[in-house]
């Protein structure tokens, strides 16, 4: 942290801090802050250690993703997608096959369906499992809780680097199915992760989640009302941890997750402590959809046969695409004027939007409660920036 | 949700707004509502507040960018060459007005339909790039308007706080419009390391080395 020396971000804060004798003080927290989880800003005016206004910059880490993607054929986004959301590459992929299959009519076949289940709900798994590990962090539990989260991440990342050659950027999905099949074996030892994560579950809630200093922290911290939620497009965990019903699972049923019997955790309070709860009863969740998947997956072709990698051309209209990333709502939106590049390509990112809220949640905390706020929002920024 | 049904009931109670269902021609059959830009802080108010409609989730807003094009079209036209009357085609090229056009993809959390795209077009590219700001209706669009404005360069009239989003505030264009050039010295800029390097060579020649 240190003092301000942007002049166009002062110029705007000035009205704030000059009002008479009282002092405050406006310091910028990141980009370089461990707490931000990458390159994010806060412009923050305190007064004493209550903040009392908070202005996020963003841009750090912009690349224009999307201008990128116009000069791209369809395919070649793809790998690209994985550099979004770079924790959970494999539902970035998922969201933007969504969309082209919606663009383009693409059927997909019955096994890939299931691979995507398996592999889209791992992923929620490890990026829940180490946003609670991040969120300990930055509340100052150093080391053991992070590391206990790493070494679950890490039993996942086996599984998905053994499946599609890569640990982060996975680049698996394809317009039409799954780009490899599971290798022999896999589906065992990825068996036998799912059947050994509830022991970590369990180990970890014993660890802190009745821990006095932890719900000091979080209780009653940056609640979130469920209009507010709603209205502000607040989506994910971070909704339904305000108590917003609202799963894309549930409501689109897209893919087969109206085969599985899943329930939605909601929270009542929407504050700290129920974002970060909340991410314990989505992996219960998700560790039922994957038993129910991992024994009922079929044998079969893993990507559509009518479809052509090659002159891949859909006919001129638009599609929006959206799935549950364990983010929140990622959407993608495609316009086709008939070349084999899109026209207007668009990521609708749900780290960006959950940020709107930010200023509300934090205003009358103390600089502290900052960072356990940021972190239960659950931000990657490669994402927030694009 | 039935878009006619929307359409109709949105003029019933609009009095004077012009509406148009876009026809989406891709298998996702997402037909949209293009509203003009006087009425249309006015018709999202009344989407949101309905209760048939309850438009309560504004999830994806975005830009695109349309710019002018010519088309040239083949028309027949009679002509009398050397005393015939025969019928001969010639092109006629027109150019259509460019414009930036805003998507706001709306949701119902309550009744669980959608998407609804919700369109809204500029009058041109240039001076006339006002449009009402939703983000009163929806905070949602808060930022993406914001980004909308980076980009592409609309600016939203009502916006509580219109400011650039993910570029720097010095910069001038709008990178994400069909016809922008990014400038060849983009990444120049007279960094402290030549002056370092000037500064380092004196004091050699001082020092009569190198």
């Amino acid at each position: 942290m240190s003092t301000v020396t942007n002049p166009t971000a002062q110029s705007q804060l000035e009205p704030a801090i000059d009002r008479g004798e009282e002092q405050l003080l406006e310091i910028s927290m990141g980009p370089q802050h461990p707490s931000t989880h990458g390159v994010f800003r806060m412009n923050v005016v305190l007064d004493g250690e209550v903040v009392v206004r908070l202005k996020p910059v963003f841009g750090y880490l912009h690349r224009n993703h999307e201008k990128i993607a116009e000069f791209e054929t369809y395919l070649g986004s793809m790998p690209y997608t994985d550099r979004l959301d770079y924790i959970c590459s494999i539902t970035n992929n998922w969201g933007y096959a969504l969309a082209v299959e919606k663009l383009a009519g693409i059927q997909v076949p019955e096994r890939a369906e299931y691979l995507r289940v398996i592999t889209g709900e791992l992923t929620r798994l490890q990026n829940h499992a180490s946003l609670i590990g991040f969120l300990l962090q930055d509340m100052g539990s150093s080391g053991t809780p992070l590391m206990y989260a790493f070494r679950e991440r890490e039993k996942i990342l086996d599984l998905f680097e053994e499946l599609t050659g890569a640990r982060m950027m996975c680049n698996y999905m394809r317009f039409g199915g799954c780009r490899v099949d599971m290798p022999a074996g896999w589906l065992g030892r990825a068996k036998k992760v799912v059947q050994e994560f509830p022991r970590f579950l369990d180990e970890y809630e014993r660890l802190l989640v009745g821990n006095e200093i932890l719900m000091e922290r979080t209780q009653g911290i940056g609640v979130l009302s469920r209009e507010l939620a709603i209205n502000a497009g607040i989506s994910g965990p971070m909704a339904r941890a305000s108590g917003v019903n609202y799963d894309i699972r549930k409501v689109d049923k897209y893919s087969i997750y109206d085969r599985f019997s899943f329930r939605v955790p909601l929270g009542a309070h929407g504050d700290v402590y129920d974002r970060y709860m909340m991410r314990f009863l989505e992996m219960r969740e998700s560790l039922k959809i994957l038993n129910e998947a991992m024994r009922a997956i079929p044998a079969g072709p893993i990507v559509d046969p009518k479809m052509r990698i090659r002159g891949f051309r859909p006919k001129p209209g638009e599609a929006y695409g959206r799935i549950e990333s364990p983010k929140g709502e990622l959407g993608f939106y495609l316009i086709s004027d008939g070349s084999p590049n899109p026209y207007r390509y668009r990521v609708r990112p749900p780290s960006l939007i959950n940020l709107t809220v930010l200023e509300d949640l934090c205003i009358g905390l103390n600089v502290a409660d900052v960072v356990a706020i940021l972190g239960s929002v659950d931000i990657v920024l490669g994402e927030v920036d694009r | 949700m039935n878009l006619e049904t929307t359409k109709s009931s949105l003029e019933a109670n609009i009095p004077g707004c012009r509406l148009e269902i876009v026809f989406n021609g891709s298998p996702s059959a997402q037909h949209s509502l293009l509203v003009d830009a006087e009425h249309g802080f006015a018709i999202a108010a009344y989407l949101k507040d309905a209760p048939d409609l309850r438009f309560d989730f504004c999830s994806n807003v975005t830009g695109v960018d349309w710019p002018s094009k010519e088309i040239s079209a083949k028309v027949k036209v009679k002509k009398i060459v050397d005393g015939v009357e025969s019928e001969v085609e010639e092109v006629q090229k027109t150019r259509t007005q460019g414009y930036l056009e805003v998507v706001y993809h709306l949701f119902s959390q309550e009744l669980k339909y959608g998407p609804l795209p919700l369109r809204m077009r500029t009058e041109d590219r240039d001076r006339g790039v006002h449009l009402p700001s939703l983000t009163p209706i929806w905070r949602s669009a808060e930022f993406q308007e914001r980004e909308v404005f980076d980009l592409f360069g609309v600016i939203f009239d009502g916006h509580p706080d219109l400011r650039r989003i993910l570029m720097w505030n010095a910069f001038q264009d709008h990178p994400m419009r069909k016809d922008y050039v990014d400038p060849d010295d983009f990444e120049y800029e007279p960094t402290a390391h030549d002056q370092v390097l000037q500064r380092a060579s004196q004091h050699r020649s001082e020092a009569g080395g190198r």
